[in-house]
C-alpha cells in the first residue's frame, strides 16, 4: 500500500490555508499530515493520497464560502461524506482541498404527514430511516454500507441496496437536493413537490460524484414500513439454474422485496464466519423475499415457492418469525466481512449485466479464476442484475496484484460486451476510469466533459474522476492493445 | 432503419449549419404543450419499431417514432405495463414524445414518473452524433446519468431514436372505490393514508368526491377495502373513469378557462381560487381552471414550495413554465449548449432562451 503521488507546493498550501481561516475556525481547517492522514483514502483503500487542506465546514454558508475561495483561488475541490465509498470517488487531490461534510449531520425537519425528511449531507443513511420508525415509515435505499454511510455521499453515488428492485434507487426517493455550485452560489434542484420546471437535473445530480455541485441539504422521501417480511432460503444444484429461477419469478409478475444470490465458495465463506444455516452443497442459494401485510405475504410466498420449484430449487426454508429472516439474511449481508477473512485482500467488482447473460459471466470469471491462479467467489443482486464478485489476493505480493488488476479489467469488460455496464453501484471513481474508455464512444464522454463544464466551468469539483480526459483514454487504448491487460501507470500500485 | 438515422443526422446538420430551427414531432398528440412550435418538421416516426424486449429483465428497448399504443399491447400482452400510465393525448402520440414531454399519469403517485423509468437512451444530439447514455440494466452509475433527464425536455436538448424502459408487471387485481369528502378533508385523508403501507395506486378528487384505485395482491386489496369504506365502482366504469383522468377526457377538464398544472407538496392546504379544482396524485398534483392572473397563481404555487405549468390555454404570453432561479438559468442554458450548439431543437418550446 503506497502513499499516492504528491508534489506539495508549501506556498500553494499557504495561500489556501490563510483563505479558509478567513472563513471557518482554526481547527477546521487541516493541513499537517497527521492531521490529514485519516483523509487520505475512502473505501477503496488501494488508493491513497494526502490532500493539500481538510476543511471542516458546519453549516450552508461556510460550504458556499469555501467554494467561493476554492474557485477563486482555482484549487480542486473533492467532497467527502463518510468516505465508505468503494471505488475511490472521494480520494483526495493532492493539490486541492478535501471538503469534509461529516460535520454537518443535523436531521433539519421530519414532516410524518408530508413524509419527507430534510436533512443536512453529512446524515447518516440509518439515522433517516431511524428517526422515522416511530411513524412507521422509513428511508427506503439500504445500501450495505448504511450504518456508516451519509445521504451525501448516497446521493453523489445514486446508491442502491438490496431492496432497490422493488423500492428504487437513491434518484428514485430523493425529491430535492439544495447545494452550491463551484463557485459557491446556492442552488437546488427539485422541490418538495414530485416535480420541477426545467430540465430534471435532480436526475443528473444524482451518481454524479461530487462532480457538478456539493450538496448542503437534501430532502429524502420517506415510505410506510411494510408491516411484514418473510424470506425464502431455495438451494440449487447448478448456478446457471439458480440464475434462471430469478428470472422465472420475475416473469411470473412478482417483484421480490429482495433477490439475491451467492455462490458455493461465498456460501462457505459467509457460514463459517456467522453460522447462518446455509446448505454447503448448494452449487448457489438464492434469498427470495417477501413484504407487505401478512395475506398479501402469505400469497406472495407461496407464488415464489411455486416457481422456484418448477425452476429446480432441490430444498426450501421459508422464514417463520422474524429472527429466522434476519439469520437466513445474515449470511449474505456479512459477505465481504466473511470473503475478508479468508483471504488476506479482496477485490470486488460491480458489474451489471442482462441477468439472462449470468450464466455466461459466470463461467467466464471461472475460466479466468484458472487463467489467473486466484479465487473469486461471487454474490449476485440477482434481481437487478448487479454482479459483485469478488477476488482474493495478497496485496503483499506484487505477482499476485498484477494478476488481480488484470483479472479485474477482464470481468468489467466482459460486464461491457454483455451489454452491461462497469459499475452498477459502486461509482466509477478513480478505480474504473480506464474501463469507461471502453464503455463509452469519445463523442459520448465529450458529451459528458461538456455537462460538466455546464456546471463546473474550470473543472475543479473532483477532478480526473468518474469521466476520463482523452488523453487517458489514448494512452489506455495503446497500453490496452499492447499489453492485453490493465495498467494504471499513473496511479499508485496496490 | 439506420438508413433513416443517417437522413435525420444530415437533417440535423444541415439545419445546425445554417442554424435554422428544427421541430422535432411524433404524432403531434402534445403540440398543445409548450410554449411556442418553431422551425421545419422533423418527422421522428419513421424510426419506430421495438428493439428488444426481455419480459423476465423487466426491460424494453424502442425506438422512439414507435406509437405508445403499439409498446402498450406489446407489454400488456406479456403482463407488463409502462408503470407511471403515460397520457397519450391523442392517437398519434408516439414513445420519443411520451418521454420528451414528460407527463404522467394517474399512476404516477405510487410507481413514479416517466424518468423513473428511464434506463437508457439512443440520441442524436445538435451535431447530429449518435450517442447512447445508460443501458439495458436497473443499476448503472457510469458516467452522468444523461439519460433520464431528456424526460420532460420538451425535446430541446436531442432527438430520442431509442429509448430503454424498465417495465414492471401489471398489478395481479384492481378495485375502484368512490367516497364523498370535502377538499380539505379529502387531502388530510390522502396524507394519512399515504403514511400507511395502503395499495393506494390513484386518486381523483373533484366536486366532493374522492375516487381511489387499489392494485395489488386480492388479499391486500381486500383488506384495504376493509379500512378504507366507500361504495365499490363496476370495473368496467372505472377503467373508463380513469382513462378520462389520464388522457383529461373527463368532463372536468372541458372548460374555456386556461388550465394549470399546480405540482404542490401533497400537504399544501386547499388553493383558494376560483374555479373548478381536480386533486391528483395523494395530493401532490392539482388541475385548476381559472382565469386568475399567471403571477398570483404562480406565487400560491412557490409559496406552497411547489410550481404552476399553464398547461392549456389560448393565450400563453404569461409564460407556460415558471421561470427559473438565475443559477438554475444559467446551468440550463449552460447544458443546452453542450447538446444543441446551434440552438436548433425545439427553439422556444420551453423557455425563450432554450
Amino acid at each position: 500500500m503506497n502513499a499516492g503521488f504528491r508534489l506539495l507546493d508549501p506556498v500553494r498550501q499557504a495561500e489556501a490555508v490563510k483563505a479558509l481561516r478567513a472563513i471557518l475556525p482554526p481547527e477546521a481547517v487541516l493541513y499537517q499530515d497527521e492531521d490529514t492522514k485519516p483523509y487520505e483514502c475512502d473505501g477503496l483503500s488501494a488508493y491513497r493520497t494526502l490532500p493539500m487542506v481538510v476543511a471542516l465546514p458546519q453549516n450552508e454558508d461556510e460550504v458556499s464560502r469555501v467554494l467561493r475561495a476554492c474557485s477563486e483561488l482555482k484549487l480542486p475541490v473533492v467532497a467527502r461524506g463518510a468516505g465508505t465509498g468503494l471505488s475511490g470517488g472521494a480520494l483526495p487531490h493532492g493539490k486541492g482541498v478535501l471538503l469534509s461534510l461529516a460535520k454537518m449531520k443535523c436531521i433539519l425537519a421530519l414532516d410524518p404527514v408530508a413524509r419527507v425528511a430534510r436533512v443536512q449531507p453529512g446524515v447518516r443513511n440509518l439515522a433517516i430511516s431511524e428517526a422515522a420508525a416511530p411513524y412507521g415509515l422509513y428511508y427506503a435505499p439500504d445500501p450495505s454500507s448504511q450504518i456508516a454511510c451519509s445521504i451525501g455521499g448516497n446521493v453523489a453515488e445514486n446508491s442502491g441496496g438490496v431492496h432497490c428492485l422493488k423500492y428504487g434507487l437513491t434518484v428514485h426517493n430523493v425529491l430535492r437536493v439544495r447545494g452550491c455550485t463551484v463557485e459557491g452560489e446556492l442552488v437546488e434542484f427539485g422541490n418538495e413537490a414530485l416535480d420541477a420546471p426545467g430540465y430534471d437535473l435532480l436526475a443528473l445530480i444524482m451518481g454524479s460524484e461530487g462532480m457538478l455541485a456539493v450538496a448542503t441539504e437534501i430532502t429524502v422521501k420517506l415510505v410506510p414500513k411494510p408491516q411484514t417480511a418473510r424470506v425464502i432460503l431455495a438451494a440449487f444444484d447448478d448456478v446457471e439454474k439458480a440464475g434462471n429461477a430469478a428470472a422465472a419469478v420475475i416473469a411470473a409478475g412478482i417483484i421480490p422485496a429482495g433477490l439475491e444470490m451467492m455462490d458455493q465458495p461465498a456460501t462457505r465463506a459467509v457460514e463459517e464466519y456467522v453460522h447462518a444455516g446455509y446448505d454447503l452443497n448448494a452449487a448457489a442459494l438464492l434469498l427470495c423475499e417477501s413484504d407487505g401485510t401478512a395475506e398479501e405475504v402469505a400469497d406472495e410466498i407461496a407464488r415464489m415457492t411455486a416457481v422456484l420449484k418448477d425452476s429446480g430449487a432441490y430444498d426450501f426454508r421459508i422464514s417463520q418469525s422474524e429472527a429466522e429472516r434476519l439469520k437466513f439474511w445474515s449470511g449474505r449481508k456479512a459477505a465481504f466481512p466473511a470473503v475478508g477473512r479468508i483471504s488476506p485482500d479482496y477485490y470486488c467488482m460491480d458489474g451489471t449485466i442482462p441477468r439472462k447473460r449470468l450464466g455466461e459471466v459466470l463461467r467466464f470469471i471461472a475460466a479466468m479464476e484458472k487463467k489467473y491462479g486466484l479465487r473469486c467467489p461471487n454474490v449476485f443482486h440477482a434481481g437487478d442484475g448487479n454482479l459483485h464478485p469478488l477476488i482474493l489476493f495478497d496485496a503483499n505480493d506484487p505477482e499476485q496484484l498484477r494478476r488481480t488488476e488484470a483479472f479485474a479489467g477482464e470481468v468489467l469488460e466482459k460486464s461491457i460486451a454483455v451489454g452491461g455496464t462497469v459499475t452498477g453501484e459502486h461509482g466509477v471513481g478513480i478505480e474504473k476510469i480506464n474501463q469507461m474508455c471502453l464503455q463509452f464512444t469519445p463523442a459520448e464522454l465529450e458529451m459528458f466533459r461538456a455537462v460538466k463544464r455546464a456546471f463546473d466551468p474550470d473543472g475543479l469539483l473532483n477532478p480526473e474522476k468518474n469521466i476520463p480526459s482523452l488523453h487517458r483514454c489514448a494512452e489506455f487504448g495503446r497500453m490496452h492493445v499492447e499489453g492485453g491487460r490493465l495498467p494504471y501507470p499513473e496511479l499508485p500500485r496496490f | 432503419m439506420e438508413q433513416i438515422v443517417k437522413r435525420y443526422a444530415e437533417q440535423i446538420r444541415a439545419a445546425a449549419a445554417d442554424k435554422r430551427p428544427l421541430r422535432l414531432r411524433g404524432g403531434g398528440s402534445k403540440d398543445f404543450y409548450g410554449q411556442s412550435l418553431e422551425g421545419e418538421l422533423l418527422d421522428t416516426r419513421d424510426y419506430s419499431g421495438i428493439v428488444a424486449y426481455e419480459p423476465s429483465e423487466l426491460v424494453i428497448t424502442v425506438r422512439g417514432g414507435t406509437p405508445l399504443a403499439e409498446l402498450e399491447a406489446a407489454l400488456r400482452e406479456q403482463g407488463q405495463q409502462l408503470a407511471f400510465e403515460p397520457p397519450h393525448f391523442g392517437s398519434g402520440a408516439t414513445v420519443g414524445g411520451m418521454v420528451a414531454a414528460g407527463l404522467s399519469g394517474p399512476r404516477r403517485q405510487a410507481a413514479g414518473a416517466v424518468r423513473d423509468f428511464v434506463l437508457g437512451v439512443r440520441m442524436l444530439d445538435g451535431r447530429g452524433e449518435d450517442l447512447s447514455f445508460g443501458g439495458q440494466v436497473m443499476k448503472n452509475v457510469a458516467g452522468f446519468d444523461v439519460s433520464r433527464p431528456m424526460a420532460g425536455s420538451m425535446g430541446t436538448l436531442g432527438l430520442l431514436l431509442e429509448v430503454s424502459l424498465k417495465v414492471p408487471p401489471l398489478p395481479f387485481a384492481e378495485a375502484t372505490l368512490k367516497l364523498e369528502l370535502p377538499q380539505d378533508k379529502a387531502l388530510a385523508t390522502l396524507n394519512h393514508w399515504g403514511g400507511k403501507p395502503l395499495p393506494i395506486s390513484a386518486c381523483a378528487w373533484a366536486g366532493g368526491e374522492l375516487v381511489l384505485r387499489l392494485s395489488g395482491a386480492p388479499s391486500a386489496i381486500e383488506a384495504a377495502r376493509a379500512l378504507i369504506g366507500g361504495e365499490l365502482v363496476d370495473a368496467d366504469q372505472a377503467q373508463a373513469y380513469w382513462r378520462g383522468i389520464r388522457e383529461q377526457t373527463d368532463p372536468f377538464f372541458s372548460t374555456d378557462k386556461p388550465l394549470w398544472r399546480m405540482s404542490l407538496p401533497s400537504v399544501a392546504p386547499p388553493l383558494a381560487f376560483p374555479g373548478a379544482q381536480l386533486i391528483e396524485w395523494g395530493g401532490s398534483l392539482r388541475w385548476l381552471a381559472c382565469k386568475a392572473d399567471a403571477r398570483s397563481i404562480r406565487e400560491a404555487a412557490a409559496q406552497a414550495g411547489g410550481h404552476a405549468t399553464l398547461f392549456r390555454a389560448a393565450d400563453k404570453s404569461a409564460g407556460v413554465f415558471t421561470p427559473l432561479a438565475p443559477a438554475l438559468a444559467r446551468i440550463h442554458r449552460n447544458l443546452k449548449q453542450a447538446f444543441d450548439p446551434a440552438g436548433i431543437f425545439n427553439r422556444g418550446r420551453m423557455y425563450p432562451d432554450l
